[in-house]
């Protein structure tokens, strides 16, 4: 007997009350992080994403121009009609003005068109699939952290570069696993390797056994994982426990947090590749938002999603503060691409047409057990992939915006 | 090379040792289910709830006690049965005479409550937990490569539900078992405890799921969301094999995890379902369940 969870909105007022200024609608500026509360992307997003938003109002000054800002959030369950349903009601009923996050592909494209027809501002960190900014791109939409295609273009073509030329998926079986599937394929075959098969599986799979021995049978020297979250962990263990990778076969984590590491421990994880757009224990500046934001969040430390919401809310905020209005949604991602960004997690960065904001990417590797020297040190930069090359070239782009 | 339905016979032999191992996690959960439910009369939803916390105390003892894979496997039954105990004596004790419906809210919630309470403390990833020095590495079978831990568990988990059925069925014990759920007042005027058999049952089926979850852990990792994963599917497994038959659930528990492994090489996509799809076409022949006696 299936018992469907009842549609939860929790909703916390982060900063209240305050003089308010004519410009803004409603007299408050309200951001929404909508994510996964209580399933498998709840760690890399979940509550540490309301812990940035809410970072990122303090450090804002809670206030823009007199006009308090709040923040709400809900659990969209990885579910694109319940993501789409809260949107609404967000954006129609509780005067919502961004909503931030997503971190379901499907449940992203979604609240995408909701968000559009509404004329509010959408605020991806969570979501991977590069259709955000490609044929699915909105001029109210901004694409924060990282997408499928910088994903494929780090490690997929570090690992085809070392040699490993012949791949075998094991793909979630929804829109983020077929759009990472589709990048890598790409960047696996433009420099010159080869996919010999792949395995959809359903999203939230406990045992992976029988798709790894299909990988194994494949002969092929990769074994890309195109999933994320708990999907990834369970791959990896399961790999690691079949012998898969002593019986050289390779594995490549398409998609890895640092949550992901955590759960998997060192021994299991070392030696795995992996492309971040932020890392904790990169530079001073870094450690010490992590440091902050650790003391807030149970001592787990931020995952690069976690770290988007925290920049992108803070540049949303500068653009509004620019605007003097929050209330037209198209003309805030306008200046939100007009204003240089800069903020501690992601340096100086810019957003472009289409809605993809550029920075650098890195290719980690997780250290072996020996070589981490304190919590959390888990890896040792390979490679920085520079900021014009991270992301999908304009010219390559199916989005309207980015011909205009 | 021979092929089976199109695939090498080998790796067609793989795939069949991979459902047999998660058969066994099957046949472990649903055999519990299917005692509490098969006695007591209760749909016990908390099952998936008392898996996990099996995982946990175990991961509780190793990091906090030093406590091996070995001592786990004793102690985290017994603390989870006791639970389990604890809660038939305060809670569910309280429902008995009443519609099946409420024992089904009451455990529906303190599973929720319990998955709540480990989320919000542990996060959604979960925690490592090693497979035991004696269980690692594994054997070449020649068509596939067998981890010993998985050799173990469904080997220990075959032993646990042989000797559970045998228990029940054939053993003194058993027999005062089924004569008090089938007439409670005639056995308690034969000077038999019924209540203390009854909060015994409950326990002795939360412990079995307590124990899978300790046998889970080194395979899976101790995450707060492995027994919801689990229990829909369980439940499936239970129905298909008749509520309350024990003997059903043991071969459906089996007999599916097999069909499950052979539906992620066929049509991947539909591994999640087809368990369901089973469930239903069985419902419409056979609506008590393969194994179920039609009441």
């Amino acid at each position: 007997m299936m018992i469907e969870r009842s549609l939860r909105i929790l909703t916390v007022l982060s900063c209240v009350a305050g003089a308010s200024s004519a410009q803004m609608t409603d007299k408050v500026i309200k951001i929404g992080v909508l994510n996964d509360q209580s399933g498998l992307y709840a760690d890399l997003s979940g509550q540490g994403s309301v812990v940035a938003a809410k970072m990122a109002v303090e450090d804002f000054g809670g206030k823009v121009d007199g006009t308090p800002i709040e923040v709400v959030f809900a659990d969209h369950q990885n579910k694109p009609d319940v993501g789409s349903n809260i949107a609404r009601q967000w954006l129609d009923v509780d005067k919502v003005d961004v909503i931030v996050d997503v971190p379901h592909s499907a449940t992203a494209l979604a609240v995408n068109d909701v968000v559009k027809e509404k004329n509010k501002v959408f605020l991806v960190s969570g979501a991977a699939s590069s259709d955000l900014t490609g044929k699915a791109c909105s001029p109210n939409t901004v694409h924060w952290t990282y997408d499928t295609w910088s994903l494929a273009n780090g490690t997929g073509k570090y690992t085809v570069k070392a040699g490993g030329d012949t791949w075998f998926f094991l793909t979630a079986d929804y829109a983020f696993g077929a759009a990472l599937e589709r990048d890598t394929t790409a960047v696996i075959k433009a420099n010159g390797g080869k996919v010999l098969g792949s395995v959809k599986h359903p999203l939230n799979t406990s045992d992976f056994s029988s798709f790894l021995l299909q990988a194994q049978s494949s002969k092929a020297k990769i074994i890309g994982l195109a999933n994320a979250g708990g999907d990834t962990i369970n791959s990896i263990k399961a790999a690691s426990e079949f012998g898969i990778v002593k019986g050289g076969q390779k594995l490549a984590g398409l998609l890895v947090f640092i949550n992901d590491v955590h759960a998997l421990g060192l021994p299991t994880a070392q030696g795995l590749n992996l492309t971040e757009s932020f890392y904790w224990d990169r530079d001073d500046k870094t450690r010490a938002w992590s440091k902050r934001f650790a003391e807030r969040n149970k001592g787990h430390h931020p995952s690069m999603v976690q770290a988007g919401v925290y920049a992108s809310v803070l540049h949303y905020l500068k653009a509004v503060q620019a605007l003097k209005s929050d209330g037209d949604g198209k003309a805030v991602v306008a200046k939100m691409k007009a204003l240089p960004s800069d903020d501690p997690l992601f340096g100086k960065g810019t957003i472009r047409k289409d809605g993809r904001k550029i920075h650098p990417m890195y290719l980690y590797e997780v250290k072996k057990p020996s070589e981490s020297k304190k919590p959390w040190d888990y890896y040792r930069l390979i490679h920085e992939i520079p900021a014009d090359e991270a992301f999908r070239p304009l010219s390559e782009s199916e989005c309207p915006l980015a011909k205009s | 090379m021979t092929t089976v339905f199109g695939i090498p016979v080998q790796a067609f032999l793989g795939q069949l040792l991979i459902g047999l191992i998660n058969g066994s996690f099957y046949a472990l959960l649903s055999l519990g289910l299917a005692i509490i439910f098969g006695l007591l009369n209760i749909v016990n939803f908390a099952h998936g709830a008392f898996y996990t916390t099996g995982a946990f105390v175990a991961w509780f003892l190793l990091q906090y006690a030093g406590i091996s894979y070995w001592g786990a496997l004793i102690i985290s039954p017994l603390v989870v049965g006791a639970l389990g105990m604890a809660i038939e004596r305060t809670m569910l004790k309280r429902l008995y005479g009443l519609d099946p419906l409420y024992g089904l809210l009451l455990t529906f919630g303190l599973a929720l409550i319990i998955q709540g309470l480990f989320l919000k403390q542990f996060g959604s990833s979960g925690e490592p937990y090693e497979i035991p020095d004696m269980f690692k590495g594994g054997v070449s079978l020649g068509f596939m490569f067998l981890p010993n831990y998985r050799a173990w568990v469904i080997g220990f988990s075959l032993i646990l539900c042989l000797t559970t059925w045998y228990t029940i069925e054939k053993t003194r014990l058993g027999s005062y078992l089924r004569a008090a759920t089938e007439n409670p007042t005639l056995v308690q005027a034969f000077g038999i405890n019924v209540p203390l058999l009854i909060t015994l049952t409950y326990g002795m089926g939360v412990a079995l799921a307590a124990l899978a979850g300790v046998m889970a852990a080194p395979i899976y990792r101790v995450s707060p969301l492995m027994g919801s994963d689990m229990i829909i599917v369980v439940f499936a497994v239970v129905v298909i094999g008749g509520m309350g038959s024990i003997m059903g659930s043991i071969v459906t528990g089996f007999s599916l995890g097999i069909i499950e492994g052979l539906t992620k090489v066929f049509y991947p996509e539909a591994s999640n379902v087809v368990i369901f799809v089973i469930m239903a076409l069985v419902l419409l022949v056979k609506s008590a369940g393969l194994f179920g006696r039609a009441q």
